[in-house]
């Protein structure tokens, strides 16, 4: 049994997004008052009902959310959250307590992944020991809220209307990585990685060692960019190039291949749009015009990154 | 090679720029209905997979509010305000520690880092503040001109910390304690009869990590250079 397992969260999450819903049908000033109403509403009751809604029901909800985002009916209203000479005002009032809740975050997942997930009496766990790191920040996100409220001496009511503020500042893309994840399920079901796998080793001269391991790390990093998850790409592109070749064919160190070629996947991660909770969201909360401006900052990062893990793989893989 | 259609439809769907939930759905209603399977088939998968990947969403739902609530009261002018208290701090600076500290917190196997939660209330604030700073010290002496960070150059700023935030979480995880990815690697060269240790693989990620530091040495360089020459342009710019 596990006394805090992410259902608590998914159901606490749930009644912030419908209080978000509520507030956004009740706005008559709303620019897309029943779209947006909708969208937030139909993810709350995917938040709250979760597995017990069958997946055919969860499906057309989506596909909902998504003509919704696509004909243009979910927006946010503009603007910063209360007046600058309030913000600066409250800032020289509380200094630097503000920043104890944001700061007990961070430190609240230091203490869950290191003790709170020992913690148990018998089979009863304070933690869900696979799920660790998620259940930590979000217990720390509920204590700072609550630091939060008790520090700046705000209503309940100041949370959610801030909270929802910012989730509309991201809009529609906040379900982007969910989707993706869905998407890159989707082609592993129906096969997509062997055929890229099988693509690039019958089109290389993988005879020639150092072409080997460049295809493997190219391959890594192209099929993560596409499928936007390097998890997914690892275990197809090592059992198409990477095993057969650079192991097998030229004889290298499987676990110098096998570390190597998942941080290039990473590079991939670091150059694809596709990755959306790495490089989009953070776009959008971070209130950047350009969307796509945290992939173009960090392109320049992951190819000199590949091009540097294809050279150490070539010296070590083959040596050690 | 007719599967690889999905593909195609989000790269020209991207391309053309249309809504992105759009082509990615699009996409895997095509790949599935190459796949053979139906309508219904595959509106169960993406909700079967959007239900199991909630907890991607999760975090971001939980911290908005108290994020929020601290901007509200001031945190971003507060972070601000003690960052110009630091006279050595820029920009570059600012992110490269949090690079520093993201890598080395994460090969001990803590996360403590994410967008949501340390970049948008503490790392960008304190990054474009730092910013600010040596734009309007650079600036203000010669011109007349308000010393006002451009907002271009504030974006990139930004857009930089959530690079540092990724490149520290990427490159760390491999390293000391092997977390998620090293067990997914060993489970899947098991099942191909290839046993390699936690260890070797963990070693293995050394290397990179150094080379992905120094790589953000470079970028954040090159981001104080940009500042320090948009700060030379503005100045000579101003006819006063």
């Amino acid at each position: 049994m596990k006394l805090i397992s992410l259902d608590v969260f998914y159901v606490v999450a749930g009644l912030f997004l419908l209080l978000v819903a509520a507030r956004i049908a009740l706005d008559a000033q709303h620019p897309k008052r029943w779209g947006s109403a909708v969208f937030w509403g139909l993810l709350a009751i995917v938040f709250f009902a979760g597995k017990q809604l069958p997946a055919l029901v969860a499906g057309y909800m989506v596909l909902a959310m998504v003509v919704l985002a696509a004909t243009k009916q979910v927006a946010g209203v503009p603007g910063a959250g209360g007046a600058a000479g309030d913000r600066a005002k409250s800032a020289e009032r509380l200094r630097n307590w503000l920043f104890a809740p944001a700061l007990l975050i961070p430190a609240m997942a230091v203490v869950g992944t290191l003790l709170l997930s020992r913690v148990h009496w018998g089979d009863w766990w304070l933690m869900d020991s696979a799920n660790v790191t998620v259940s930590a920040v979000c217990l720390g996100a509920l204590v700072a809220a609550a630091v939060g409220l008790k520090i700046t001496r705000a209503a309940p009511v100041t949370a959610v209307n801030e909270g929802s503020r910012l989730l509309q500042a991201i809009g529609w893309a906040l379900i982007l990585p969910q989707m993706l994840a869905a998407l890159g399920a989707i082609f592993s079901k129906a096969g997509v990685g062997p055929v890229i796998a099988e693509l690039a080793a019958h089109a290389l001269p993988t005879q020639i060692p150092f072409v080997a391991v460049a295809a493997y790390c190219l391959g890594m990093a192209i099929f993560t960019m596409c499928m936007g998850n390097a998890f997914a790409a690892f275990p197809v592109i090592t059992l198409g190039i990477g095993l057969p070749f650079v192991v097998q064919l030229h004889h290298g160190n499987p676990a110098i291949m096998a570390a190597i070629g998942m941080l290039s996947g990473y590079c991939g991660t670091l150059m694809t749009p596709m990755a959306a909770n790495f490089n989009i969201v953070p776009a959008m909360l971070l209130d950047l015009k350009d969307k796509n401006a945290v992939v173009k900052a960090q392109v320049p990062i992951g190819l000199t990154l590949l091009a540097a893990n294809i050279l150490i793989m070539y010296l070590c893989v083959y040596r050690f | 090679m007719i599967k690889l259609i999905g593909i195609l439809v989000v790269a020209v769907g991207f391309a053309l720029r249309f809504n992105t939930l759009l082509v990615v759905m699009a996409a895997g209603i095509i790949t599935g209905m190459v796949a053979g399977m139906s309508f219904n088939e595959i509106m169960e998968l993406f909700g079967k997979y959007f239900v199991e990947n909630r907890y991607v969403t999760l975090t971001v739902l939980l911290i908005v509010p108290v994020v929020g609530l601290l901007e509200r009261h001031g945190l971003r002018e507060r972070a601000e305000a003690l960052i110009s208290k630091a006279k050595a701090a820029t920009a570059g600076r600012v992110l490269l520690i949090y690079t520093a500290i993201r890598q080395i917190s994460i090969a001990f196997g803590v996360n403590i880092g994410g967008h949501p939660q340390m970049v948008r209330p503490l790392v960008a604030p304190m990054a474009e503040a730092a910013a600010r700073q040596q734009f309007k010290r650079a600036v203000l002496p010669a011109a007349a001109s308000s010393g006002e960070l451009p907002d271009k150059l504030a974006e990139e700023v930004r857009a930089n910390a959530a690079a540092a935030e990724n490149v520290g979480n990427f490159f760390g995880e491999d390293t000391v304690f092997a977390v998620g990815a090293v067990l997914l690697i060993q489970g899947v060269l098991k099942g191909q009869g290839q046993d390699v240790g936690l260890w070797a693989l963990s070693l293995w990620g050394i290397p990179t990590a150094l080379a992905a530091f120094c790589v953000m040495v470079w970028r954040t360089q090159r981001l104080d250079r940009r500042i320090r020459e948009q700060a030379h342009l503005a100045k000579t710019e101003e006819p006063q």
